[in-house]
């Protein structure tokens, strides 16, 4: 036994040696019994594959050429499909996706993996920004149409970007405010304007109503006409009394001067001077020439509020649901390109900066070149999966922006079983979303097989 | 002289260079500090953006559909919180159920896709047979086929053999399409192995089964492990092949809280809660695992 030992020990030296050109390990049985074991292992992966995954490809393709129902022949007729507006609008859509979304994403995930590469709390900010890829799309949907809601008091998007707004263009003083329609205000471009014209010495009252008293500023207290002074002078007013009485157009007790109004003197169409009321309403122009002036109450006084943006609605839908794949993905992107940073070999880095290369130049001109593999192949994956984006829109998308927001995949599930039921239809649609992941495939094979090498 | 005098000691020499320090002025040193104060702002302000999103579906799910005000306010009125969203969520039957219709789809097709991914792969790596280069180079291909290709097919053959809408036809579909992923990412951490164990075992009269069982398996339990994260996540956030296979009696979690979609306003109290019941566990999963879920990501970045 002994003496077999080396000479069993060489068999095996040759054997790895010769076989070095091939991966695989030498044959100890006979090639036809090893055939026959390694077909048990892989029968059930290829049985399953050939059958749910395989064979649908090629059945896809022939059913595209029948009707509805598939009983009868119709050619090439499904593929009209992709001239109806509904089809042309996912098209549309997807394409928007692939430009915009891989883009972003991949974007963000290298500034996010470049900046945490210096931080202490890196990791913490990584497992964060990395989190929502854990979670499915319907509760990332269901969240992102929290946020989302357009009532900037229910949806956290719409409440940061008005208070935003807010602190940049204050908001009017008395949204939706307006005159009595006898009274002698007429509608001007958005704002009012009196129907007569008054000189200095007059005095004008203006009521307005369409306000709660609530809502007037605090500072208001109950108006009064001034009276004497040869200016062109008035009152701005409520001409709601709380708890009913009082008389239409005069100022009755307890009816409150409105604050804050600007008011116009207006002379041939010109504005001459402008003026503000008081915390009782009052104004008055000093200094005005003589002459016959119109009074207007400008549109910026009535502003309708800003209430944020329709997220949900047909013009940002797609926009919206975009976001919230970036929320999902930049965490993907991260941790790849983080992954490729570290792998770059700090020599590189170093000799760039000790031969004098300022930060920006060696990340131009080293990290980016040495990153490029990693980015393409973020970029590849996030162009499969845009292209198949299902969950996501079905579930952001309120049932009447569904059409405006819809993209191959959801359209091909309205299509073939969302009601219309043309399966037919629904596997030309699918024909092509494969042929759309067709380079991706040869794109992996190939990468695959330059690895081997 | 002058040059050693002005060399520094060669160990601090040796600590920045591991540290990757650049040689800077003083200048460019200031600059980089305040810059690295932006970066730290920036990068705060980054993850209260990420994190937002969340919060509010967590804080919503212990609100009552009747607050007024955002859920932000909920700092300024605290015992607004309650948890009778979740106990009224444990009386709904339907939600219940489809809990574990989540459970009982999931837990099967993960282990399915393991079995069989870790028996092919096993074969495509150490085993010699006809053709196996090409039949490998198939199975990258069909990395990237699309779910929806299957759908129409996969339905009209359940169709015929009983299968449509039942449990057992959800896991089948998931296994199939969880295979190319699960045997590309094994097959490449089996045929890191060193080749000599395998030679060894074979040498000591081990059959293929034993190799697998006893070298194999317990080797490649890091892939195994990454895979059977992501298989479970993938399986248990599945929405499109559970809407289209699973009839209403075995509807997972994702397409219950779909369908309570449609009344989004009214129907928060449920929809919230019930998302976050349905994020919690791939969030468990992804804490606990973390390092093979990132492990995946990079090893099978290709899905």
């Amino acid at each position: 036994m002994t003496e077999d030992e080396p000479g069993l020990r060489d068999e095996g030296q040759v054997a790895t040696a010769g076989g070095a050109a091939a991966i695989n390990p030498p044959d100890k049985q006979p090639g036809l019994g090893r055939s026959w074991w390694s077909l048990a292992y892989l029968l059930p992966a290829l049985f399953l594959l050939s059958v749910v995954v395989l064979y649908p490809i090629l059945y896809t393709i022939v059913r595209s050429l029948f009707d509805r129902t598939g009983d009868s022949f119709v050619g090439l007729d499904n593929y009209g499909v992709f001239t109806d507006p509904a089809t042309l609008t996912s098209i549309r859509n997807n394409a928007i996706w692939v430009v915009v979304a891989p883009i972003v994403v991949t974007t963000l995930g290298l500034i996010f993996a470049v900046l945490t590469e210096r931080i202490r709390w890196a990791s913490v900010f990584k497992l964060l920004v990395f989190m929502p890829m854990a979670i499915s799309f319907v509760a990332a949907g269901i969240i992102f149409r929290l946020v989302y809601q357009a009532d900037p008091d229910q949806g956290v998007a719409n409440a940061l970007i008005v208070s935003v707004h807010d602190v940049f263009a204050e908001s009017s003083a008395y949204p939706g405010a307006g005159p009595r329609e006898e009274a002698e205000l007429a509608s001007a471009d958005g704002g009012f304007e009196t129907t007569a014209t008054y000189g200095t010495g007059d005095t004008v009252a203006l009521g307005l109503v369409g306000f709660a008293p609530a809502d007037v500023a605090p500072e208001a207290v109950p108006a009064s006409e001034p009276s004497g002074g040869d200016t062109l002078q008035g009152v701005v007013w409520l001409d709601f009394a709380v708890g009913g009485g009082g008389e239409e157009g005069t100022i009755d007790n307890d009816e409150l001067g409105l604050p804050g109004v600007a008011v116009q003197a207006v002379q041939d169409g010109t504005v001459v001077a402008t003026t503000e009321t008081g915390a009782d309403g009052a104004f008055a122009f000093e200094d005005l020439a003589e002459g016959d002036y119109t009074l207007a109450l400008p549109r910026d006084n009535f502003r309708e509020p800003f209430n944020g943006l329709d997220w949900l609605g047909p013009a940002l839908i797609t926009p919206a649901i975009i976001g919230a794949y970036v929320w999902i993905w930049a965490g993907f992107a991260m941790v790849l390109i983080a992954a490729g940073l570290a792998a770059i070999p700090r020599d590189a880095l170093e000799a760039a900066r000790v031969d004098g290369a300022t930060e920006t130049q060696v990340f131009r001109r080293v990290t980016m070149p040495l990153l490029a593999p990693v980015l393409i192949v973020v970029l590849v994956t996030l162009v499969i999966n845009v292209l198949k984006v299902f969950d996501l829109v079905y579930i952001i998308a309120p049932g009447s922006v569904q059409d405006d927001a819809s993209v191959l995949a959801l359209q091909m599930y309205r299509v073939s079983f969302g009601g219309a039921d043309d399966q037919g239809l629904g596997s030309a649609l699918s024909v092509l979303l494969f042929l759309l992941v067709l380079p991706a495939m040869a794109f992996n094979i190939r990468r695959f097989r330059r690895e081997q090498q | 002289m002058t040059i050693t005098e002005e060399r520094p000691p060669p160990q601090e020499e040796l600590a920045r260079q591991a540290l990757g320090a650049p040689r800077r002025g003083v200048a460019s040193r200031i600059a980089s500090k305040t810059g690295g104060g932006f970066v730290q702002i920036f990068l705060v302000l980054i993850a209260i953006f990420w994190t937002v999103p969340a919060i509010g579906l967590f804080v919503s799910s212990l609100l009552g559909s009747q607050t007024s005000g955002g859920w932000w306010t909920f700092l300024l009125q605290p015992t607004e919180l309650s948890l009778d969203n979740y106990s009224s969520l444990l009386s709904n039957g339907d939600l219940v159920g489809s809990f574990f219709n989540t459970v009982l789809i999931t837990v099967p097709s993960t282990l399915g896709v393991v079995l069989i991914a870790s028996l092919a792969a096993y074969a495509f790596a150490w085993m010699q047979f006809w053709g196996r280069d090409w039949i490998f180079l198939i199975v990258i291909g069909l990395l990237v086929v699309p779910v929806q290709v299957g759908l129409i097919p996969i339905a009209e053959l359940y169709g015929s053999l009983g299968i449509f809408g039942s449990i057992a036809g959800v896991v089948l579909f998931h296994v199939a399409f969880g295979l190319p992923f699960a045997i590309f990412l094994l097959r490449n951490f089996f045929a890191g192995i060193p080749r000599d164990l395998l030679e060894a075992a074979r040498m000591d009269g081990a059959s293929e089964w034993t190799i697998f069982r006893r070298v194999v398996l317990p080797l490649g339990l890091p892939a195994i492990a990454s895979l059977a994260i992501f298989q479970f996540l993938w399986v248990w956030n599945d929405f499109l092949i559970a809407l289209v296979f699973a009839s209403r009696d075995v509807q997972p979690l994702t397409v219950f809280l779909q369908s309570q979609t449609r009344q989004f306003g009214e129907s928060i109290d449920v929809l919230a809660p019930g998302a976050f019941l349905s994020l919690i566990v791939p969030l468990i999963v992804f804490f606990a695992f973390q390092r093979y879920f990132v492990q995946g990501t990079l090893a099978g970045s290709v899905k």
